[in-house]
């Protein structure tokens, strides 16, 4: 940063690229959240290495050991067993996999789905915009997870429909968000500059206007992967999502809520778990946005 | 004493680049009733400065100077809520675009009403026919029906005068007027210039006039300020300056006013002023001078006699051009 | 204001006859049909279960069932529970207040410290107090609520004795509802020490149902004010020698507000239906919930409705309170 004031000329990309890391560099917290989500992602590639025990091998004599920290705990159980004297630490290490995995797919259902009709929606205008639109309006005048639930009851509970529901429920965000950059973008020179060229309807859609909002678009899906991880395991807590016994990190909860006074480590842990993760994607999620939002940034 | 005296003025920001020098040893010096222009292109820091003197500055500026005083009292040195004592009431400041200068969300009176009931006390109803009398000098016509008018039905150049009369309210002893009428159609540019010099002449106070339009400055000041990159590279009287320009850049400045064009074409000046990454190491000014030497690209220039050169113009006592030529 | 509240009822208008039809493809799409469920394990005869049909009104067309459908809603009629036998919508305005006293303490809670909290923030730009600021309040933002309730009684009610654990009122009390609300009733009433009782059961899920929110509007108010006090007339205002409280409170916090006050009803009822949950709390949410496990699917059916219709209702009010704030809108 201090070299460049003698520099004159560098390439524009390498420049953007450059400011781009300063921005998330000098963010401390963003980088310890890049590097915790690293680390959870490599705990969940490596579940199986790692993870000291089968999460679903119910050592029966050792149940409701508590942290080994703790009085009575075992080194053997780090985090303390469940009811079934099933070990906490490989389950949570186990429900990394399942919610990364269905914060991704949340993400990637509803992102791509959401972008797509909202190109459309942008781009031709008219009655297909209305009716997208309106539909939208309809899915977001009820609250997310009172959708996700009513869904969840029609395809009957599980994580796979989990997932589709909540990705349905998030779709609106990303087909408004489209719509909207598209219709900016649709007005600028450049576009009719690629239209007077003779570019069709599809290569101004996905060539030409789509790189032009992605931006504000990643900084939704990382809000979203964050939020869809929650949800998930709300759903899971509510005994709608991941099934016992999935060692989905709401399910968790739920299924050792009647211990949470005896064993109150038996909740305490997901619930970190959780925390944590989300905690680390918003973290870097909100970096993204001060970097990509010219509006953020310091003059 | 001098009204103001600034001395080595620097300010710095914070950018993710490093650190930018936006106003680099800037010193000026007003007395009561005096007229002074300071001009310059964009980004050479003109409003900066003015802006640092009135503590406007976001928090990222750094502000430095070997003196900064107003009225006698040590403006460097004094807390927050003094300055404030001060800001609004002696020292006022206008702003380049009226429309977004006033808030959307009050009407006329509220906004002028307020600056009068912070300095002066009393309840913002109770100066109501200070506020229509204030309406009045600045030239707005039936002003009782413009009291619960709110800015977005208002025009540029009504925005612009319900801005003069909310910082004349208190009777400043200094106004700064930052582009006042840049953002105006040139029609109503020159009404609100004349209303700017009629109020200084009434109350005696002093004025600093920010623009980048020659005409404006030759019409008006009696003391002119160059600035280029931050730098001031001459401060000399009006007449003088118009007649003999002795830094290169002024010298520029005015051949490319239309009046001084020679032939179809209207002289410009090549280049742009340096950025943060491109500043030369010597002269600032060197890059785009034709009269640089190799001296100018390798050291800094000295100042001598006013002016920011390693080799000022030539004193010319047979002046050719006449200021009239200009206004 | 008539013609810009207009505008907005009309966008209502296509969303209502959304929710409808999602209400109505809500019971179409279920695995099984009503008939079944209203039988259980029993099960019917064909018969039976053809006469049932024909009184349901199900052996109509699609079409013909939505628009009967939608004409027994405009009047009010949205269906019968199949558990309780009661109208849905008596059933649901008898629990109504009980989630609108818990979602009002949670919101108020979230208002009162998360607004100056975000000014602070945005005031104190780039310190220590505003990135202390920002980590709670994204930790907050990133909070499982579900678990942050367990937790919570963990720690006040088991650990420290000091809230009870469920309900709105210890059963020591008799309280006659006249508002709905448990603590103007418990005013209302002679019974000694019932508003401490009833104060004491609202503290813990109005903290859980509130939390989202104030992490929300700490955030929503920082950028508020930060883009609101770049704004040139922000400038003005500090040229004009106002101290910085009046800068904040008056130019810039009302232009911000317009921006943040979007109240988040979505997201509190979302976030009611796991507190109730979580605290027994006897309000839709729970009501909802338990529909929904014990297929009561007429109840779930008119809950969607009657829950979006306060979304829309809420929403149009912040409208409107938007204009009246700021005239630039309404013009």
């Amino acid at each position: 940063m201090t070299s460049s004031t003698t520099t004159t000329s560098y390439s524009v990309r390498s420049q953007q690229w450059r400011e781009f890391w300063f921005y998330f560099s000098v963010n401390k917290t963003a980088v310890a959240g890049l590097v915790f989500l690293i680390g959870v992602v490599l705990m969940a590639i490596l579940a199986d290495v790692i993870s000291p025990h089968s999460p679903t091998e119910q050592y029966r004599e050792f149940a409701e050991i508590p942290p080994a920290w703790m009085e009575g705990g075992q080194m053997r159980f780090f985090l303390g067993t469940d009811y079934a004297g099933r070990d906490m630490l490989s389950r949570i290490i186990h429900g990394a996999r399942l919610s990364l995995i269905a914060g991704c797919i949340v993400v990637l259902m509803s992102a791509s789905i959401g972008v797509l009709l909202g190109l459309v929606a942008g781009f031709r205008g008219g009655w297909v915009e209305t009716i997208i639109m309106r539909i939208m309006d309809t899915i977001m005048a009820v609250p997310g997870l009172l959708m996700a639930l009513v869904l969840v009851a029609v395809l009957g509970p599980g994580l796979l429909n989990a997932m589709v529901a909540i990705a349905i429920t998030y779709t609106p965000s990303f087909v408004r968000l489209t719509r909207a950059s598209t219709m900016t973008e649709l007005n600028k020179d450049y576009v009719t500059a690629s239209k007077v060229a003779g570019a069709g309807p599809m290569r101004l859609m996905f060539i030409s206007i789509l790189p032009n909002c992605m931006a504000p678009l990643i900084v939704q899906g990382t809000l979203s992967f964050s939020t869809a991880i929650l949800d998930t395991a709300a759903l899971g807590f509510l005994g709608m999502g991941a099934q016992a016994p999935l060692p989905e990190w709401g399910t968790l909860i739920a299924e050792n809520r009647d211990l949470m006074l005896s064993a109150p480590w038996t909740v305490t842990f997901p619930g970190i778990a959780i925390l944590l993760a989300v905690l680390a994607i918003n973290l870097m999620g909100d970096c993204l946005r001060d970097a990509l939002d010219p509006k953020l940034k310091r003059s | 004493m001098a009204l103001l005296e600034i001395t080595n003025l620097t300010v710095e920001f914070a950018t993710a680049h490093g650190s930018l020098k936006a106003v680099d040893q800037v010193s000026l010096s007003l007395d009561a009733g005096d007229i002074v222009a300071i001009v310059g292109e964009s980004g050479s820091g003109k409003s900066v400065a003015m802006l640092a003197l009135m503590g406007l500055l976001p928090w990222t500026a750094t502000i430095t100077a070997d003196q900064m005083s107003f009225d006698g009292k040590d403006l460097l040195t004094m807390n927050a809520k003094q300055r404030r004592a001060i800001i609004g009431k002696d020292i006022s400041m206008i702003f380049q675009e009226p429309m977004t200068s006033l808030n959307p969300c009050f009407s006329v009176e509220y906004q002028i009403s307020e600056v009068l009931a912070q300095h002066f006390g009393g309840s913002r109803g109770s100066h109501k026919n200070k506020v229509i009398e204030l309406l009045e000098k600045v030239g707005i016509p039936a002003p009782e029906t413009r009291l619960k008018a709110y800015p977005h039905q208002l025009s540029g150049g009504m925005s612009q005068r319900v801005m003069i009369a909310m910082m004349i309210a208190c009777e400043p002893k200094l106004l700064i007027a930052d582009e006042p009428t840049t953002a105006l159609d040139v029609t109503i540019q020159a009404q609100i210039l004349e209303l700017l010099v009629e109020l200084q002449q009434a109350n005696s106070m002093a004025l600093v006039l920010i623009t980048h339009d020659m005409a404006v400055v030759a019409e008006t000041a009696d003391r002119v300020v160059v600035q280029y990159a931050g730098q001031q590279v001459e401060q000399r009287p009006v007449t003088e300056l118009f007649n003999n320009p002795r830094h290169p850049y002024t010298q520029a400045l005015l051949s490319a006013l239309p009046e001084y064009a020679k032939g179809k074409t209207l002289n410009a000046i090549p280049g742009v002023v340096p950025g943060q990454l491109d500043r030369p190491v010597g002269c600032l000014f060197s890059p785009r001078c034709e009269h640089a030497k190799d001296l100018c690209h390798s050291q800094p220039a000295p100042r001598s006699e006013g002016v920011l050169c390693h080799y000022p113009l030539p004193i010319n006592t047979t002046a050719v051009i006449q200021t009239e030529a200009v206004s | 204001m008539f013609k810009f509240l207009f505008k907005r009822l009309l966008v209502l208008v296509p969303v209502f006859f959304g929710v409808t039809l999602v209400a109505f493809g809500f019971i179409r799409a279920l695995p099984g049909d009503p008939v079944e469920v209203l039988a259980g394990e029993r099960g019917v005869s064909p018969e039976r279960h053809a006469e049932l049909m024909a009184k349901l009104g199900l052996d109509q067309p699609l079409w013909q069932q939505y628009l009967s459908y939608v004409g027994d809603v405009l009047q009010g009629d949205l269906g019968t529970s199949l558990i309780t036998n009661r109208p849905v919508a008596e059933e649901f305005f008898e629990l109504f207040p009980a989630t609108a006293e818990l979602a009002i303490c949670a919101i108020l809670f979230a208002v009162i410290l998360g607004i100056p909290a975000g000014i602070i923030a945005a005031v104190k730009r780039g310190t220590w107090i505003d990135q202390g600021i920002m980590s709670i309040s994204l930790a907050g933002y990133s909070m499982p609520i579900f678990w942050w309730g367990l937790l919570l009684i963990i720690l006040f009610s088991n650990t420290l004795n000091l809230t009870p654990v469920s309900g709105r009122l210890s059963f020591l009390f008799e309280v006659e509802p006249v508002t709905g609300f448990m603590l103007i009733d418990s005013l209302l009433s002679d019974e000694k020490g019932a508003f401490k009782s009833a104060l004491h059961h609202l503290v813990l899920p109005a903290i859980v149902l509130g939390t989202i929110p104030l992490a929300v509007i700490a955030r929503q108010t920082r950028s508020a004010m930060l883009e609101v006090l770049s704004e040139d007339y922000v400038r003005t205002a500090k040229a004009k020698g106002l101290s910085p409280l009046r800068v904040i409170a008056i130019h810039a916090l009302r232009n911000a507000m317009i921006t943040v006050i979007g109240l988040q009803v979505a997201v509190l009822l979302g976030g009611a239906i796991l507190t109730e949950t979580i605290f027994g709390w006897p309000g839709i949410g729970k009501w909802i919930i338990f529909s929904v496990f014990s297929r009561d699917y007429f109840a779930v059916q008119g809950g969607l409705l009657l829950i979006a219709g306060c979304v829309m209702v809420v929403n149009l009010t912040v409208d409107l309170l938007y204009g009246l704030i700021n005239p630039r809108i309404l013009h």
